[in-house]
């Protein structure tokens, strides 16, 4: 592959970034301040699940998040207007917060709660958690933007739905 | 197998790609019988969806038969003929049971990077970048359809392969447009791009019961065919001044629908082109709303806008001033297919929707480079590149 592809494509990778960057700028000031940025106070990560929450049991819940033991509280309420039950977990012993920029990277230290909730939401509401590797694909030439966009790709199952 | 895939900025390619196998129980592989190119390919060719990667397969809008089926799978059978819709959604999720099905919770296995740039995630797409779930593509002798009892309708059988082919994308997007804009009879309907999704956003709008539909665009043939196979109204607007037009048409109100069809790489005639395509290229905004903004310009007041076109990030001179004032209604959206392709596939077989036109370039897989690039520049009347892998 000739070399002006890369740099197309580490062009366009850049883009992303920056796109990125000025998105949450506009839409969340607080973005300048990335120890905050993209994270609740409380530390407590939620999803809705659309069942009832007579459905849930916060002592047996799926294995995603059983895993997490006593390390994690647990709480379960209903969602408003019919949208099913909030499932939120939160770690006992909580570190520092990272921002967005570390999120992305797959940095944050809360991520592996969030992919758990993540997978856990999936067990509840369809059986199984939906998997994409291994994809086909052709030859995948070395390029800053392509090495950009795997490690987005390695972190972004973590990101979990909210 | 030989695949299509996405190379770099402006290269496509053929290249050999290992056939996919069933991960999820949900699971099916369909051997692909007809793959169509997309206006949405164009957007990922031209790098202003910038999250592919050199090898990815392209191709979301498809049918074939059922070759394997996972062992959740309940409606589908080896050899059954199908159509399958471009989105990866669960069917239980809220927003599914809605009828939201683009914005299903769990199709995108890649979640994290359609939050950073828009606030949440929306479901999977094939062949259609890392951000919608880094499905592989159409394109190809094979491929993975997950959530298959969901995804995948059986096609009737005197519906062709040609007709049916477009029932899993241009076809229920143009009547996710219609139908979520809300149009009822009586209605005057303007649609912007006369490519499949404009004509099919058309067809649905005349057939929810709109009393005129007009249809914008710059290229006769594709004019000619909406005259000719969809039967509404047509502007060409390099020859027209589009919003005075629409105006005088409606006596003076302006149509109540406006359904956007061209998306983040429009073209124009004026001096704003020039501006769009600079302040794009250095990243300045990532999306040209020329469409868009005619369509806010043109509406009644009180109307509704609907982007059909896919938009990515951000645009330049908004005029929201407009939305705002004209109290417009402005709404978007990725296709909620799997509400739409059972009555799609219905009206299919009763000759209602007829879509053969479309497909106007049949050719083998490794046509993909010259098939791409002919419809990129809409080269000898192409509307639709199609590939038969069994070609
Ligand atoms: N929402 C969805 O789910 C969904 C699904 C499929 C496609 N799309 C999007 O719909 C759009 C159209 O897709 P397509 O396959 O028909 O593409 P296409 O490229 O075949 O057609 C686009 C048409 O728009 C015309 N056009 C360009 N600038 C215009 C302008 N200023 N005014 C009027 N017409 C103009 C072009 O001449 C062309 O005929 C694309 O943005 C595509 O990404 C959205
Ligand atoms: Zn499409
Ligand atoms: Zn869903």
């Amino acid at each position: 592959m000739t070399s002006s592809i890369g740099n197309v494509a580490s062009l366009a990778a850049r883009g992303a970034g920056s796109v990125v960057r000025h998105v949450r700028a506009v839409v969340n000031p607080s973005a300048a301040h990335p120890a905050a940025a993209g994270h609740s106070a409380s530390g407590w990560l939620v999803v809705t699940v659309f069942v009832e929450p007579s459905e849930l049991d916060a002592a047996k819940l799926p294995a995603p998040l059983a895993e997490f033991g006593d390390r994690i509280e647990v709480r379960i309420q209903a969602a408003p207007g019919g949208k099913g039950t909030e499932l939120a977990a939160r770690l006992r012993d909580r570190p520092r917060p990272g921002g967005a920029l570390s999120r992305l990277s797959g940095q944050d230290p809360e991520a592996g709660l969030r992919s758990a909730l993540r997978r856990a939401k999936q067990l509840i509401e369809v059986g199984e958690v939906l998997a994409v590797d291994p994809v086909p694909h052709g030859e995948r030439t070395a390029t800053p933007g392509g090495a950009f966009l795997e490690g987005w790709t390695k972190a972004a199952p973590k990101g979990g739905v909210r | 197998m030989k695949a299509v895939t996405w190379r770099g900025v402006n290269e496509i390619g053929v290249e050999e790609v290992a056939e996919p196998t069933i991960i999820n129980d949900h699971d099916i592989i369909l051997e692909v019988g007809l793959s169509a190119a997309c206006g949405s390919d164009l957007h990922l060719m031209g790098g202003y969806i910038p999250a592919m990667r050199a090898g990815d397969v392209l191709g979301h809008e498809f049918m074939g038969r059922v070759a394997e089926v996972g062992r959740g799978v309940t409606k589908h059978q080896v050899g059954d003929r199908v159509v399958v819709v471009s989105f990866t959604s669960c069917g239980q999720c809220w927003y599914c049971r809605q009828g939201l099905w683009s914005l299903c919770d769990n199709g995108n296995p890649n979640p994290g990077i359609t939050e950073a740039l828009w606030g949440q995630s929306i479901g999977g797409c094939y062949g259609y970048s890392h951000a919608l779930g880094g499905w592989a593509g159409s394109h190809a002798p094979f491929i993975r359809v997950p959530y298959a009892d969901q995804g995948a309708f059986a096609i009737p059988d005197g519906v062709s392969d040609e007709r049916a082919l477009f029932a899993s994308d241009a076809a229920p997007t143009g009547w996710t447009g219609a139908h979520q804009a809300e149009v009822r009879p009586g209605d005057v309907v303007a649609v912007w791009g006369a490519g499949g999704v404009g004509q099919m956003a058309a067809r649905a709008a005349m057939l929810m019961g709109a009393e005129r539909v007009v249809v914008i665009d710059r290229f006769d043939n594709r004019l000619q065919q909406v005259r000719t196979h969809i039967g509404a109204d047509t502007l060409h607007y390099e020859k027209a001044e589009v919003p005075a037009e629409l105006r005088e048409m409606t006596g003076g109100r302006g149509p109540d629908v406006c359904i956007e069809a061209v998306g983040m790489e429009a073209h124009s005639p004026g001096p704003q082109y020039l501006y769009d395509q600079v302040k794009q290229q250095m990243r300045l905004q990532t999306d040209r709303p020329t469409a868009v903004r005619e369509a806010i310009y043109a509406c009644r007041k009180g109307g509704t806008v609907f982007t059909l076109g896919v938009f990515a990030g951000l645009v330049d001179k908004f005029p929201l001033g407009a939305v705002m004032n004209k109290a417009l209604t402005l709404r978007g959206a990725q296709q909620h297919g799997h509400r739409y392709i059972p009555e799609i596939l219905e009206r299919m077989s009763r000759d209602e929707i007829r879509t053969e036109h479309l497909a106007t370039h049949v050719m083998p897989l490794s046509d993909g480079p010259k098939g791409y690039q002919m419809f990129k520049n809409k080269e000898d009347g192409c509307v639709r590149a199609v590939f038969r892998p069994s070609m």
